[in-house]
């Protein structure tokens, strides 16, 4: 298999998922690139376990009001699934789309939320972002619930169009007014309280006596708009084009400034944007289509190691490696704990702006507990992982020679590209130990000690925080 | 780190520490210190408002929200200098744009290099010491983020430290060691890999010098659970510690009440203002009070209008400068809440630059040059007694 063919899929993988197998990334590597991004564009291609037989370890419905379980339950999908980018996308557009469990009531709202973005994330945008309008938990983030004929709450309509589609500058306050007018009326059920009986579901309702019907100017047109209206004239921008190419930019290809500099700052590769919106408007702003663009561009293919894992990727990645997650096991609800502690609390970020990401992931206490999470990962060499690579080493002959030894649990663990610093120190440490050897009883148990000892020290070396 | 440290018995001068509490979403400032006699304010905000006979008046004009209680007491006591009216011209609405501009000095460009981090290269030019700037809770703020800055950000005080899950201590030793040589800064690998790599060896050293903190610390106080309270119990379990932090940054989010104002408002304020007092009655009973300013802020004001269940982003908040040595009182004036005054007929007017209160802090607190800092010369006030600066 040429090597250059699995760094590509491995690449591939780790973006639209968490990472593969060794063993997945040879059976991908043997089929045309293009067949397996169709594929992975159409993860329902790829049923997932039945959660039913989930519920059954975790019942998310004994703690309807903590996310942990259920942010356990995604990353395990995302470490498991064949079809991981629904997953990814649902965690993509939780990036932009951020709504927080502090602020949210009526049971599993947040969760519901989520499974939405599961299964319009790939759709139509115009779609995708009414299902949001809609949204129980995002109607009472928003305060869209407040938001009255006569009596407007702005805060919906304001973020719709800051950080949901156009991004500042492309809007007057007078815009934000009147597409808060145009969703006055669009709010939810009230439903059962949480307590004593657990979560109940609420749904999406339109008041029409509390709807303003009156006309509304926004945008330059003018009209007796609805919420419905005011999001197709919003996806038929400009702005909207290029706010949404930039943000999957930013996910799936390389770290781009902050979202707040975007107005200023030009994005790094204008010529990969300039296919991504085109391959929007020709689309008619369907989200499947921008992504085949995206994941089949030669820019997309070169950039690798370009950004910074976010905790979810750097949690699910480590755990993917290990094969640790036996299921059931309850290392489900440690991986979110873990991106918790890394910064990141699925459904449950900091504001409406969502997680800042790229090298705003790490500091000290976040570089501390990605580390410590990765190398707790390999550390034993028992793991399916470690024994997998042990076993593959075992295979390339004996004895392995320091060098070959460094090199190969590299390639094998990513593969990892280091640099000159990570090398020389990971040859030192091989080096003392001497050459490789699993001939035998005692070797083989050293040796495979030895791999765990080398994984530990590769997933703590710099590179390893990059995907 | 004994040049630095008054650990270990080692007593030395104290200097100025300054601890900033950041509270996100908008503190409602009309709904802190309320003008209680002002009709106005209960016509425009009948949902919000606390009824006049429930507030605690510091005058015939001014009253502290009750749930404010333990800042009235700082207050009376002469500890709190309030800011009045603090903001900046064009003042953003949008949380994010807002929070940057308090973060970055930097109203009218986006700019990431922040104040708190210019001031550490002040104070700590050759980055010497990583616990100059020690920020608690998860991800450094902006306010601390410059090329070549060092601040530590510390999620968990008592467990801090790398490779903590290898067990034996000869293996731990190698596997640091070899961490170190690998995030070793290289030529040409670009710029988020030279951060990488600077924070990993400063994590390596600050890891060695607060590992001591949490068994030295002794206390009465008893904080409370929520999380500001013990962010500021860990402020004071580093700052006793003498190991030359003279920056610390802690975070109170949850202000951004467009609904349900009445409930979420007087909560905060009462975690808030409970934590600050439970603080200095710790530092005061360690001997550490008198070198410590607090500086909490909030990125604007809300709406004069409620809308019927909260208030809207709006301008002109407040601010409370915290501390021993303050003299307390109010500084500013008290945005006019006359309808005519009103910005855009629904804002408070700011009635003072919040780069001006850097710069009070900068130059009359911890000594340093703020023209730079903030980005020119702004009014300031005079909020301290005495400070520790050689006169």
């Amino acid at each position: 298999m040429a090597s250059d063919q699995i760094a590509l899929m491995a690449h591939l993988m780790r973006r639209v998922g968490v990472g593969a197998t060794r063993d997945e990334l040879e059976a991908l590597a043997a089929r045309p690139y293009e067949d397996v991004v169709e594929d992975l564009l159409h993860p329902e291609r790829f049923p997932d376990e039945d959660d039913d037989a989930l519920d059954r370890y975790y019942p998310t419905s004994l703690s309807p009001d903590i996310p942990t379980p259920w942010a356990g339950r995604w990353l395990y999908h995302l470490v498991t699934s064949r079809g991981p980018l629904r997953h990814k996308m649902a965690l993509f557009w939780h990036h932009v789309f951020a709504t927080a469990w502090f602020k949210s009531e009526h049971g599993p709202s947040i969760p519901a939320q989520i499974e939405t973005f599961r299964q319009h994330g790939l759709g139509d945008l115009r779609r995708l972002l009414l299902e949001l309008s809609r949204d129980p938990a995002m109607s009472y983030w928003l305060d869209n619930c407040e938001n009255h004929a006569g009596s407007i709450n702005e805060n919906y309509g304001r973020e719709l169009l800051e950080l949901f589609s156009m991004g500042i500058g492309n809007y007057t306050e007078t815009d934000i007014k009147e597409a808060a007018r145009a969703f006055t009326g669009w709010t939810f059920e009230q439903p059962i309280p949480l307590y004593p009986y657990g979560g109940y579901p609420t749904k999406f309702v339109f008041h029409p006596d509390d709807h303003d019907d009156g006309e509304k100017t926004f945008l330059s047109r003018t009209g007796r708009f609805d919420g419905g209206d005011i999001i197709e004239i919003i996806v038929e921008q400009e702005a909207t084009a290029r706010f949404i190419s930039r943000h999957l930019y930013n996910y799936f290809v390389a770290d781009e400034p902050q979202v707040p500099a975007w107005s200023v700052t030009p994005p790094q590769d204008p010529e990969a944007m300039a296919t991504l919106m085109r391959a929007y408007r020709d689309s008619h702003a369907d989200v499947r289509s921008v992504m085949r663009a995206l994941l089949n561009s030669d820019f997309f293919k070169v950039a690798r190691f370009r950004r910074v894992k976010s905790p979810a990727e750097l949690v699910g990645g480590a755990v993917k490696l290990s094969g640790a997650l036996d299921f059931p096991d309850p290392s489900v609800i440690g991986m979110a704990s873990a991106t918790a502690v890394m910064g990141q609390t699925l459904m449950d970020p900091p504001t409406v702006e969502g997680w800042h990401t790229g090298k705003e992931w790490i500091d000290g206490g976040t570089l501390t507990e990605r580390v410590n999470f990765a190398v707790e990962q390999v550390l034993d060499p028992g793991r399916p992982g470690v024994r997998a690579i042990a076993r593959r080493l075992a295979e390339d002959g004996n004895p392995l020679s320091p060098e070959a030894f460094v090199d190969r649990c590299l390639d094998l663990a990513g593969p990892l590209a280091v640099g000159a610093a990570t090398r020389t120190a990971l040859l030192e440490h091989a080096a003392a130990e001497g050459e490789l050897w699993f001939e035998g009883e005692a070797a083989r148990s050293k040796g495979e000690a030895r791999v765990a000892r080398l994984l530990t020290l590769i997933v703590a070396a710099p590179e390893y925080q990059f995907c | 780190m004994t040049t630095q440290g008054i650990g270990n018995g080692a007593k030395r001068a104290k200097e100025p520490v300054l601890v900033v509490i950041q509270l996100s979403g908008g503190l409602d400032f009309m709904n802190t210190l309320i003008p209680y006699t002002s009709g106005v304010i209960y016509d425009a905000r009948p949902t919000v408002s606390v009824p006049a006979e429930q507030t605690l008046p510091i005058d015939d004009r001014l009253a502290w929200h009750p749930a404010a209680k333990a800042l009235k007491d700082l207050y009376d006591a002469g500890n709190v200098a309030v800011v009045q009216g603090i903001g900046y011209e064009n003042s953003s609405r949008s949380h994010f744009r807002a929070m940057d501009i308090w973060h970055t000095c930097e109203p009218l460009r986006i700019a990431t290099e922040g104040w708190l981090a210019k001031t550490v290269r002040e104070i700590d030019p050759h980055g010497e010491n990583p616990l100059t700037a020690v920020s608690f809770g998860r991800g450094l703020p902006r306010a601390l983020a410059a090329p070549g800055v060092t601040a530590t950000s510390v999620s968990n005080l008592d467990q801090f430290g790398l490779m903590t899950k290898v067990e034996q201590a000869q293996e731990r030793a190698h596997d640091l060691e070899i961490f170190k040589r690998m995030y070793t800064p290289g030529i040409g690998t670009g710029i988020v890999m030279d951060y990488l790599s600077q924070t990993g060896r400063d994590v390596l050293k600050g890891a060695d010098m607060l590992a001591t903190v949490p068994g030295e610390y002794a206390s009465t106080v008893e904080y409370a659970a929520n999380p500001i309270a013990q962010s500021l119990r860990d402020v004071a379990r580093v700052h006793t510690a003498g190991l030359g932090a003279r920056v610390f940054y802690t975070q109170h989010g949850g202000y951004d009440y467009h609904s349900h104002e009445p409930l979420m408002h007087p909560r905060l304020l009462k975690e808030l203002t409970e934590a600050i007092s439970d603080f200095l009655a710790d530092l005061r009973a360690h001997d550490a009070a008198d070198e410590v300013t607090i500086l909490a802020f909030t990125e604007f004001g809300r709406r004069i209008r409620d809308n019927g269940s909260g208030t809207d982003h709006g301008s002109g908040g407040g601010a409370y400068i915290i501390g021993d040595r303050v003299a307390g009182g109010l500084y500013a004036e008290y945005p006019s809440i006359d309808p005519k005054d009103w910005l855009y007929g629904e804002d408070l007017r700011h009635t003072i630059d919040f780069r001006g209160i850097y710069g009070t802090v900068l130059e009359q607190w911890l000594g340093v040059d703020p023209a730079a800092i903030v980005g020119g010369t702004f009014e300031q006030i005079r909020p301290y007694r005495s400070t520790l600066l050689a006169s």
